[in-house]
Formats: structure tokens, sequence, C-alpha cells
């Protein structure tokens, strides 16, 4: 077997893998964080609790409605989406003329009801979501076994990812929004609807939230606790790659992932505060994040 | 008094006057813990109310406090005083760390980076042996005060509660209103301006940081006396966030609010209790309606419709 | 003047009604018992309400109420933490006149219970957590631990496992005391019984969701046995994802109950191997206990640490009706030395006794998950694969270093 470091490939490859996939998670949530908080400038802390909405959601089509995993891609974002267009018009709308601090407090306490109101009806030992039959199975690649689902997931971030990069940094609608974070009543003023824009990108980053869900819920169980596993690790990705950039998150999530996952082979025990730790260090060197702009 | 107004000092004697009968009529160790709350809760506000700085971490230096003293206790025989003393020494030297690191942010950066300490202070006290892990130090002595008075009964550790809280209470409202607290007004009000003058204020919020991470400590050591265990209950983030809502339920900025707060919420939770995960969701709620509804919070309130600072 | 004596006697008013009172000791001859489990957390589905509802039914079965003693049974959330735990414990016993607190949650939780107890003399039979520092250096006058610990799966999954053709080990750890413990003590099974340990790697606790490496680097180890040192949605995952990548190994879940082979699915589960002491189809009078239970909770099957406070509470009414309610509730002490002096029998375990070092003796059972072929239907869900008898399930008394042994 080839050795790399003295660790074995297929090992080292794995655990390479494993981090590009929670990187891919890690970007997703960040991804959409950011769009939220460069947008609307609240720090969605009820982002967790929403990617856990979207797990649940795909389960309970598939138990209630028979919709299977496919379209749950599409449906449970659009739904988790509508939702948190919901809560924007009823209660983050009333906060942005206030301290940025009283958004967090909001979502915070959103984020504990939506986690109570599942962990009391659904308990918390998790329900099973099945790999759908299209993408069981692994791989042989020769230097490692790569499963068919996770290869999947890292594709389908990927592509999410740089398509919302997309959208935002090359067409016309990017630039409104752009333009919007930049001088809203400017905006307002050549007659585009700016707080319907503003729910909408809400509503589009807890979308991205909720179809990083799906994709997690074969894998993780699903239960009430998934989002607040990631919520805080994402923060700090988020600052290390600087509040409000879309392109930050991105790179960061995925490179932090890779970070983890190298930590978890050669050195297990620090896998946990690693990302803690890079933070640390970019914060003392550059404190607006790797790719922000500072406020 | 101390410069209390006269609403305040109204205030300050009837809060005396509760803590002191109290105890006729409630269970000691629910009272012991509200005033170990009230103190995390006052200690937070003197962050949040006077430097307008938003921490979501200060359950880490709670729970070094706790961990701290319980573990000089327990295992080196540290009379309770001194075992308080040594959680506020640590509460405020880990407060200087990450203060350093998170006062060259304000607002949303500030929240996020004390946020993410603490939690690499949580896992870091997941894995050390000190803390005892899962389990928690447990069975940690209350030991005898100054080495002649046990305090295994009830009613004599609660006398010590008092004070400790009341000690800290008092500091807390003297740095307010010191030329030292002045000076933090002004920052609050109009850092730039601040700075024009001449005044360091990094420096300022650095020391308002560490004196209210240090009061933290002792509010978690005195805790950890009361209960005898330090967990990682203790240094996880709900108990930032505990905090955080006591402060806002309470009124954040006033000086009576914490003490309310912790009252209220703590009663409330207790009352809650068998009701497992309605904590949670009624927590969730309280938030929601103070944010929404009741920013200024029950003291707030109280203290608007008078026209009145408590 | 600054508050108005209005609000503040209105704001008293509306808190005295939520606020703890003490209150004068009631002399009712009322046996009060407190079931202390996680009621909406992580182990809601291996103890929790089910377990509440068999402490009731235990109190119908003793048939203590034709004796005239009165037994009352309240519940509360411990939500898995330890200083929440404690201070239910103490209130209960302080406040509200509990006699004995049973379940009793996870380890953590369960020693620091054991400490209050101690102080305020109450008894304490505790059957959720797993540490079997409560019966060695944790031990008191006043605990006795119920169901199960990890010595007995240790030696049942090590030791049985090893006997059944399993003798190449490869171990996945929680890393935090629970996991090194089950790791170790089930390492040095394996190795008595004749089995290597060919490795192991140890996960982050908590906050590890994705074992997908862990998992290759055992099967890479050529193990023919992966021993799943973890509990709950670490163990969870772990099997999950072992399916996911068609690890041929078997799996060995070292704290695995049947709520768990439930939640997971038995098409996922087949072939897992688990010990549990007790499961409702094992024989007539566990498959009796079951039906009656059924009857008050249909929903669920119970798990050992559902089962195991029925016959704690069991045992301590027969105690009660031996000794007399008053002394039973005014000594802790003296009631935990009468619940040793008698053998214990009910449907749960059926015979079985209790040590000086307060351990609960009965034999302990190495399943093997059925195929989905061979299951009749919701919770058939295992074959008996070995049986390790009552003397030889726990750690020998001498060797437990619990201060009220005189070795």
């Amino acid at each position: 077997m080839m050795m790399i470091f003295g660790i074995p490939a297929p090992l080292l490859f794995g655990q390479l893998l494993l981090g590009l996939i929670n990187g891919a998670f890690y970007a997703l949530l960040s991804l959409g964080l950011a769009i939220i908080f460069g947008m609307l400038n609240i720090v969605n802390f009820a982002h967790g609790a929403l990617f856990m909405l979207g797990a649940f959601t795909a389960w309970g089509l598939l138990n209630y409605g028979g919709i299977g995993y496919w379209w749950a891609l599409l449906l449970a974002p659009l739904i988790v989406g509508a939702f948190g267009v919901v809560l924007e018009r009823l209660f983050i709308s009333k906060l942005y003329k206030l301290d940025h601090l009283y958004g967090l407090l909001l979502t915070f306490g959103l984020a504990l009801i939506l986690e109570g109101l599942v962990r009391n009806f659904y308990g918390s030992s998790g329900l099973p979501y099945r790999i759908p039959k299209e993408l069981q199975g692994a791989q042989n690649l020769g230097f490692m076994m790569m499963p068919n689902y996770r290869g999947w997931v890292v594709v389908a971030a990927l592509v999410v990812c740089i398509v919302t990069w997309l959208v935002i940094e090359k067409t016309s609608i990017g630039a409104k929004l752009r333009a919007a974070t930049e001088n809203a009543p400017l905006v307002q003023s050549f007659g585009i609807n700016v707080p319907r824009m503003i729910t909408l990108t809400y509503g589009a980053g807890v979308a991205l939230a909720a179809f990083a869900g799906v994709l997690a819920a074969p894998i993780y169980s699903v239960n009430p606790n998934m989002g607040s596993n990631f919520i805080i690790v994402v923060f700090a990705v988020v600052v290390i790659g600087g509040m409000g950039s879309i392109l930050g998150s991105i790179v960061t999530g995925f490179g932090l992932g890779i970070v983890e996952g190298l930590t978890r082979v050669f050195y297990p025990e620090g896998s946990a505060t690693v990302i803690f730790v890079v933070m640390v260090i970019v914060l003392l060197a550059r404190p607006a994040g790797l790719f922000g702009r500072a406020h | 008094m101390m410069g209390f107004s006269r609403p305040q000092n109204g205030a300050f004697w009837l809060m005396v006057a509760v803590i002191a009968i109290a105890p006729a009529i409630l269970y000691p160790v629910f009272l012991m813990k509200v005033l170990c709350f009230a103190l995390f809760a006052c200690a937070f506000n003197l962050l949040i109310g006077f430097v307008g700085l938003g921490s979501f971490g200060h359950a880490a230096f709670f729970g070094m406090g706790a961990y701290v003293t319980a573990y000089s206790a327990k295992a080196w025989g540290f009379t309770p005083e001194l075992a308080i003393l040594a959680g506020g020494l640590v509460g405020g030297a880990l407060g200087l760390a990450f203060g350093w690191l998170a006062i060259r942010r304000q607002g949303i950066y500030f929240a996020m980076i004390t946020l993410a300490l603490a939690q690499m202070n949580y896992f870091l006290c997941t894995q050390a042996d000190f803390t005892g892990g899962e389990d928690g130090i447990q069975g940690v002595p209350r030991g005898d005060l100054f080495g002649l008075i046990s305090l295994k009964s009830d009613l004599a550790m609660y006398a010590v509660v008092t004070v400790v809280f009341l000690a800290g209470f008092l500091l807390i409202h003297r740095i307010v209103h010191s030329p030292f607290g002045q000076v933090l007004k002004a920052i609050r009000e109009n850092e730039p301006r601040a700075i024009s003058l001449g005044y360091r204020t990094d420096d300022y919020k650095l020391m308002v940081f560490v004196i209210s991470a240090a009061l933290a400590g002792i509010a978690g050591g005195t805790k950890s006396l009361v209960f005898g265990i330090a967990t990682l209950t203790d240094v996880n983030f709900p108990m930032s966030g505990e905090v955080i809502l006591i402060a806002l339920l309470g009124g954040m900025g006033t000086i009576f609010g914490p003490v309310v707060g912790a009252a209220v919420l703590i009663a409330l939770e207790n009352y809650l209790a068998p009701f497992g995960a309605w904590v949670t969701v009624t927590q969730g709620v309280v938030f929601v309606v103070c944010v929404m509804a009741f920013r200024r919070g029950i003291v707030g309130e109280i203290a608007a419709r008078f026209r009145i600072a408590l | 003047m600054g508050i108005s004596r209005r609000a503040l006697l209105a704001t008293a008013a509306t808190a005295a009604t939520a606020l703890p009172v003490v209150r004068a000791r009631a002399q009712k001859q009322t046996l009060k018992i407190g079931v202390l489990t996680d009621i909406s957390g992580l182990y809601q589905d291996i103890v929790g309400p089910l377990a509440v509802e068999a402490v009731r039914m235990a109190v119908v079965d003793s048939g203590v109420a034709a004796r005239g003693i009165d037994v009352e049974v309240i519940a509360a959330d411990h939500q898995n933490k330890a200083d929440i735990g404690s201070n239910i414990a103490r209130q209960w016993y302080d406040r509200d006149g509990v006699d004995m607190i049973t379940e009793g949650g996870s380890s953590a939780v369960a020693l620091a219970v054991a400490g209050v107890s101690r102080d305020k003399n109450k008894a304490y039979l505790t059957s959720g957590p797993a540490t079997s520092d409560l019966t060695g250096p944790a031990c008191n006058a006043v605990t006795i631990h119920w169901t199960y610990d990890t010595y007995m799966l240790a030696r049942s999954t090590g030791g049985a496992m090893v006997k059944a053709g399993g003798n190449s080990w490869y171990f996945i750890t929680a890393d935090y005391a629970f996991g090194h413990a089950l790791a170790r003590d089930t390492g040095a099974f394996v190795e008595q019984a004749g089995g290597k340990v060919l490795g192991g790697a140890r996960t982050p606790f908590p906050g590890t969701s994705d074992f997908s490496a862990f998992l290759l680097q055992a099967q890479a180890s050529g193990a023919k046995v992966i021993g799943l040192a973890n509990a709950g949605t670490d163990a969870t995952n772990c099997i999950k994802q072992a399916r996911e990548f068609g690890i041929k190994a078997t799996l060995a879940g070292m704290l695995v109950v049947i709520s768990d082979i439930h939640s997971l699915g038995i098409d996922v589960c087949q072939g897992l191997v688990l010990t549990e002491s007790f499961y409702w189809d094992l024989n007539p009078r566990t498959r009796a206990f079951a039906e009656r239970l059924r009857v008050r909770y249909p929903s669920r099957r119970p798990t050992m640490q559902q089962a195991g406070p029925y016959s704690a509470t069991m045992h301590y009414l027969k105690a009660a009706a031996e000794l007399g309610v008053a002394r039973i509730k005014s000594d802790g002490a003296a009631a935990i030395a009468e619940l040793k002096k008698i053998p214990t029998d009910d449907d749960v375990f059926g015979p079985g006794l209790i040590r000086p070092d307060g351990r609960k003796i009965h034999p302990s059972y190495l399943f093997q998950v059925k195929k989905p072929s061979e299951s009749k239907g919701p919770w058939d869900y295992y074959n008996l694969l070995g049986i390790t008898p009552a003397e030889e399930a726990f750690r020998p008394m001498a060797l437990g270093n619990c201060p009220l042994v005189k070795v």
C-alpha cells in the first residue's frame, strides 16, 4: 500500500475526501450566511436550525408525501425558503433600524424555538433517511474508495456555490443586489423594490441552508441538533473568510474542511479546535478576514 | 449613597431587604442560584450596557471560574474565599487573552469572535484532564470560610453568597460612577472624539472586559461551591445564551435589570423543568418577545414608566 | 419614590406562584418515588417516559396498595446535565419529600445524584448510567447500580464475541472517559479470551458526525470485528455509515440498545452485535412484562435501561413492605441494607441478588441483529448468540476498590 508521510494512501485520501465533504457543508452554510449578512446586515443565528429544517422537510416529504430525494432537493429549499420569507416579513424586517445585535438575538431566539419544537415532536434519536438508490455504493479509484453519495455531495455543493457566485457577481440581478447593499435609498430611487429584494435575498440564503440540509440528511442523523453542531464552526469560517464576502465563504469553507480533515489524520485530538486556532491566527494577521473588507 | 439617585437608593435597599428575608420563605439553594446568575448577568451587563460590547462567549469566564474554584477547593484544599478568588483571577486572565483578540472589532464581529473563542475553550475543556470531561468536577467541598466557619449549612453558604454578590454589585456600580466610568461613557457616546481627546480607548475597553470576565469567574466559582459541581454545561454556548437572555429580560444597561432578570428567568426555568424541551422553546419565545416588543426589559420598562434611571 | 408599591406587590404575587417554597415535611405514610430521567434530550428513547411508565406499573404490580402503602411517582427531566440532575435531586429530597430516586440518567448525572443521596441519606436505585465506578470508587451506602455497567458490556460483547469467532478487533473510540474505558475494558476481555486487538482510532467527542474515514481505517486493518466504543448518535452514525460503505467486518456496538436499532432500521443494522441484560422477547416472563407495559405505552418496546427501574421499584417496595414505611423513609442506608438482604426476582431480570458494593447481579446476553427476512415485525430484532451467567457477568467485588467492601 502506498504510504504518504507514514500514512496509508487510502486513509489520507479518505480523510481528504471527508474534509472536502465537511468543507462543502461549511461552504454552503457560510455562503448563505454571507449573502444574508451582506444584504441585511443580520447575522442569521437561525441558519443552523433552518439547515436542520431542510433535512426534516426532506424526511417529511418522504414519509408523509412519498416524495423522494431528487424532488426534495428542489422542494425542501422552496418550502423552507418560503418559511424564511415569512420570518423576515414578520420579525426580522422590523429590526433593520436597530443595533445589529438585536437581529442576532432575534434569530438566536428563533433558532431555540425551532429546535425545541422539533425536539418535542420528533425526539432526539434521529430519523432515518436512506441514500437514494442511484447514488448508493462506492467506486474503487485505486488509491481510495469513493462512496458515490459523498462524491455527489461535493459536486452538487460546488456547482451550487459557483452558480450563486456567478449570479451575484456577474448578472444584473446580482449587480442590483450588490448596489442595494451599498446604498439602498439610491437603488430604491431607481424604481427597484429594495424591501422585496431584501426579503427574497433572505429567502434565498435560507433556501441554500435547506438545500445543504437535504444533502446532509442521508449522511448524518436527521436530528434536531444537527444544525447546532455545525453552526458555531460555520461562524468561525465566516469570521475567517470575511463576513460579507461570497468568494471568501466558498473558498474558506472548502479550505477549512480540508484543513480539518488533514488534522484528523495527523493529530486527531486537535481536529475539533483547529478551525478556531486558524481563526485566532487570521484575526491577529488580518482582522477583516482573509477576503473581507474592513467595516 | 455612593452615587445612587434617590429611586436607585430605594431600589437598592429594597433589594437588600428582599435578599435578607427571602430564605425564610423560599428555598435557599434556589436563591443562591439566582444570586450567582445575577452577579454573572451584572458582569455581562457591565460590558454591553456601559461599553456597548455584546459578548457571546461569557460562559467561558463563568465556566473556567467554576472549574478553577472547584478544582482548587477539592484537589488543593483551598478555603472557599481563596477558591473563589482563584476562580475570579483565572476568569480575568482568560478575559485578558480573549479581550485582547476581540477588542479590535466591534458590534457583530466582536460577538462572533467572542463566541468562537468561547467554543474553542469549550472543546479544550472537553479534552482537558482537570475538568473531568463529561463527569465534571464533582463532590466539591464547601469548606470552612477563612478556615474557621463551616459552610455546610445552606444558610451559612447563603450569607457568603450574598456578601459576594453585593460586593460585586457595588463594585460595578462604583466603576460606572467613577472617572473611569465617565471615560467609558464618552467612548460609548462617541469613540472617535474620545480618541481625539487622547484617550487610549482600546485599553479602557480591554480593562472593562477583564473586570467583567473576572466577576463572571467569581460568579461561576461561587456557583460551583454552592452546588458542589462544575461541568461542561458551565462553559458551553447555551450558558452564554442564558446570561444574554437574563440581561435582555431584565433590561440591558440598567443597574437592577440583571438581578430582576435572573430572578424571573431562573424561577421560570424551575417551573418549566418538568416539561423538558419546552424550556428551550420558552427561552426562544422570551428572546423573540423581548427583542420585538420589550427591548427595555422589565426594569427598563419600569424605569421608563416612571422616568427614572434604574 | 422609585418603584410603586403596587407594581412591586403585583410582581411578587405572580412570582410567588412559580417560586419554590419551603414546606413543612408532611407526616403522611406515603412513599414518594422520583424518576429522574432524560425526558426530552438525546436519550429520551433509551430511558425517558417509558421508564417512568415502567415504574408506575411496578407500583401496581408490587401489590403494596393492598398492604396500606400509598406510593406517589413523580418524574423530572435532568436533560443529561449533572448540575440539573443534582439540583433536582437536592430539591426533591429537601423540599418535596421524595424517598427514593430511580433511573438517574447518564454517568455524570448518576455520580452527582449518588453524592447528593449520600449527603441526604436517601435511597438511589439507578438504571441508566454505564459507569462501573458507581460500584467502585464512587460506591456508597445508599446507592444500588441496576441493569448494567461498562464491565458487563465489555465482558459480554468482548469475551462472548471472541468465543463466537470474532477474534480480531479494531476499536472506534469516542475520545472521552466513557469511550476510553469501554475500549480498554473490552480490549482486555478480547485478549483474555484469546483474541487480538489490531488497533484503534479515537474520534473527537463531541462533534464528530462523519465516521467514514475511521471506518475505512478499520476496514484496512483487516479486523473481523469493529468495536464501537461510543454511544448515542456517535454509534448510530457509525452503524449507518458502515452500511453505506459496505464494511464487511461485524460491528460490535458497545452501548447500543433496541431503541437505536428501531430508529436506524433493521436493514441497516443487520449483523450488528450488542449486549443487553433484557430483551422483551427473551422468555415467557419478559414477554408477559412487555405485554403488560404495552397496554400502558403502546408505541415502543423497552430497552434494558427502561425495564430496569421496574425491577428496582418492585424490589424497593418489597423491602418497604418488610421494613415498614416509617423506617424506609427515615433512613436511606437502612433501606438499602434491607434491599441487599433480600434476593431479587422479577419478570425483567429473573432471579438475582444485590452485592454489598451495591451491584445488582443478573445474567447478560449477547445478541445479534436479525436480517430483515428473519424478522416478523417491528421490535422483533434480536437473535441470542450467547449468555454470560450472573456470577461472571459483573466485575468481581474484590477488584472494584469500593470503600464499603472489606477485602
